[in-house]
């Protein structure tokens, strides 16, 4: 697994929308001010007829889409995390699912890489949210090509629909022939020691840990669970059974996010010890988005140490202090 | 119809057709849409008789005057113009309404509320009912929704087809009403209608003491709608609040309309009217007959 570049993942949201819009006569825009840094605004370019400035009115945005989505229209509409899936939480659980309106929702500065822009604009309990909802989907792509893919994909399916994308550039490890279906998680790198479960930028982390890790002879299975909802149990379970121990990693808050997800799919189908990488009931601040993975435990090297852990846990049935120890040298 | 068949506790099966009609006319069709909203609701044991009671007759003069043009044997045909009821509480004046006009059995009117019913207590898009556009009973939502339609209609598929929407006028102090109207004007939606049904009632009182919304009107046109104050239980002069919206729609003055339509709420029925303690219960059987006789008394 090659490193092929970086790319902020809301670049493959922008040409996504533009390939869709291409393919698509009924895709229309939503613009909800920002459209420039939620890259909406290559689709404004290209097709002026189809995009409507709302303004900034994040509720009103969500339910203009559903009345275009209810008269055969697919309306893509784009902001900041924080406000197109929180502020109008209750019109996408309304208007937008209970409709089973044709929305497509893309949420941008995920997560603690927004960077300087703080802890208001750090969308971090979203994910937790949009999971719980009926009939939605959920994407967190890891690169730039997986979120163009996923842009399509949620294009052309029907229904409710959100993308999560963040601001900053991320490596880009996946090439337009990589695979990608949603629901289906994609199995990064094999082995059969402990199973690292991840999306968004840490697969990429998870992917270095389980380098890291092999140094060590210890192989670490990694699956990019890229679509939350609906999630892949038999993947998932499948990795639980033969490795035995997980480690979760997500640029979302540990509750309620990715790890909620595979604790719940696990719980019933197959109990192994989880350690979750994540942002622990905190809110982020500024700063420059390296720093702050560093500061908040979103590193490859959180992820290494868990795998430690929850093997230790796994073999020991302990809490892991040892191997907590042992990494502590390790990783200072 | 006889005074003893609309006095009665059971649905009958007359239905009316939609065009223009006299005033007169449109008042039967509202008296009828009363009778079988308190018919629902003494079944239901739960529900809101005020809205619903002091809106059939807007919903007579939109349904039956020849405004909203539907085939209510097929409510899925693409030409249809559409209604978006934003107050969704207020469901029972829309599932007589559509009753009355044939879209659906009358006697299905019985099972509101009920389980698997389609007539949710509160507007269900998944239950398919004929003339149900979208679910609604989050105010505010329904509005936007409506505007988001009639975006489609005039903006991407450039037709001429209608979009109403009805809100209540507590349903008012939801700031996202305001983005919304600010959106209609904005694209210039003259095929776009607004109802304000403007009983100047919530379930905590009047809307002054509860938070004040006043002026409507000078809200509305400084949003950028053309506005109408009409008296909302005499069909003739809903009908020029209509007949208004249909002249700017063909005058394309780029425009949306707002029609505010004074009413009293649970109007047609005296210990009701005008009292915002029924905004959210049903009759009891009693009161169900004393209602239904006060009601076959009008036409």
């Amino acid at each position: 697994m090659e490193l092929l570049g970086s790319k902020p993942t809301r670049f493959g949201f922008g040409d996504g929308l533009v390939e869709l819009g291409e393919r698509h006569s009924n895709v229309v825009v939503l613009g909800g001010d920002i459209t420039g840094s939620v890259m909406t605004s290559l689709f404004k370019e290209k097709f002026p007829d189809r995009f409507f400035s709302i303004g900034i009115a994040e509720q009103n945005a969500t339910t203009i889409a559903v009345g275009l989505a209810l008269s055969g229209k697919i309306p893509f509409f784009a902001s900041y995390g924080a406000f197109c899936a929180l502020r109008n939480a209750d019109q996408l659980r309304i208007s937008v699912c209970y409709n089973e309106a044709n929305v497509k929702i893309g949420g941008g500065h995920a997560g603690i890489s927004v960077g300087p822009d703080g802890a208001t604009h750090q969308v971090l309990e979203e994910v937790a949210f949009l999971r719980t909802l009926p009939h939605m989907t959920m994407v967190v792509p890891a690169d730039y090509e997986e979120a163009k893919k996923a842009t399509i994909a949620m294009g052309e399916m029907v229904g409710p629909a959100y993308i999560r994308f963040g601001r900053s550039p991320v490596p880009m490890f996946t090439t337009p022939d990589t695979p990608f279906e949603l629901g289906k998680a994609n199995v990064v790198m094999d082995g059969s020691d402990v199973a690292i479960i991840a999306n968004g930028a840490m697969v990429w982390e998870s992917i270095l840990a389980a380098k890291e890790l092999a140094k060590k002879g210890i192989t670490a299975r990694v699956v990019n669970v890229h679509t939350v909802k609906p999630f892949d149990f038999a993947t998932v379970t499948a990795a639980a059974r033969e490795c035995g121990c997980i480690v979760t990693a997500e640029e979302h808050q540990v509750h309620g996010g990715l790890g909620g997800a595979v604790a719940e799919c696990t719980a019933k189908n197959a109990p192994v010890p989880i350690e979750f990488v994540g942002v622990k009931d905190s809110f982020g601040g500024s700063g420059d988005p390296e720093e702050l993975m560093v500061k908040f435990g979103l590193t490859w090297k959180e992820i290494y140490a868990s795998a430690l852990v929850a093997m230790e846990r796994r073999d020991k049935g302990s809490s892991g202090v040892r191997a907590l120890k042992e990494v502590a040298s390790y990783t200072a | 119809m006889t005074a003893e068949v609309n006095a009665s506790l059971d649905f009958n099966t007359t239905t009316f057709p939609n065009k223009r009609q006299s005033a007169d006319d449109l008042k039967a069709v509202g008296n009828e849409i009363r009778r079988d909203i308190i018919r629902m609701l003494v079944r239901a044991g739960s529900g809101h008789s005020g809205g619903p009671l002091g809106s059939a007759d807007i919903f007579a003069t939109l349904y039956f005057g020849g405004y909203m043009r539907y085939n209510p044997a097929d409510m899925n045909d693409p030409s249809r113009d559409r209604f978006v009821l934003s107050a969704g509480h207020m469901a029972p004046v829309l599932y007589a309404a559509l009753a009355n006009a044939g879209c659906y059995p009358k006697d299905e009117q019985a099972t509101l509320r009920q389980y698997n019913t389609r007539l949710q207590g509160h507007p269900g898009r998944d239950m398919h009912l004929p003339g149900i556009e979208t679910s609604s009973g989050s105010l505010g939502q329904g509005f936007s929704i409506a505007v988001g339609m009639a975006m489609s209609d005039r903006l991407v598929d450039k037709s001429d087809k209608r979009v109403f929407s009805l809100t209540g006028d507590g349903e008012l102090q939801e700031g996202s009403i305001w983005e919304a109207a600010m959106s209609a004007a904005h694209f210039h939606l003259d095929n776009f209608c607004w109802i304000i049904d403007n009983n100047d009632c919530q379930i905590d009182g009047r809307l002054p003491d509860v938070m004040n919304v006043y002026p409507i009107d000078a809200k509305c046109e400084s949003f950028g709608f053309d506005t109408i104050t009409v008296n909302g239980h005499d069909p003739a002069d809903l009908m020029r609040g209509f007949d208004r919206f249909i002249e700017n729609q063909k005058n394309k003055t780029g425009k949306p309309t707002a029609i505010i339509a004074k009413t009293y709420m649970g109007h047609g029925v005296s210990f009701m009217n005008d009292k915002f303690e029924w905004h959210g219960k049903p009759p009891t059987k009693d009161q169900a007959i004393a209602a239904l006789e006060e009601l076959a008394q009008m036409p």
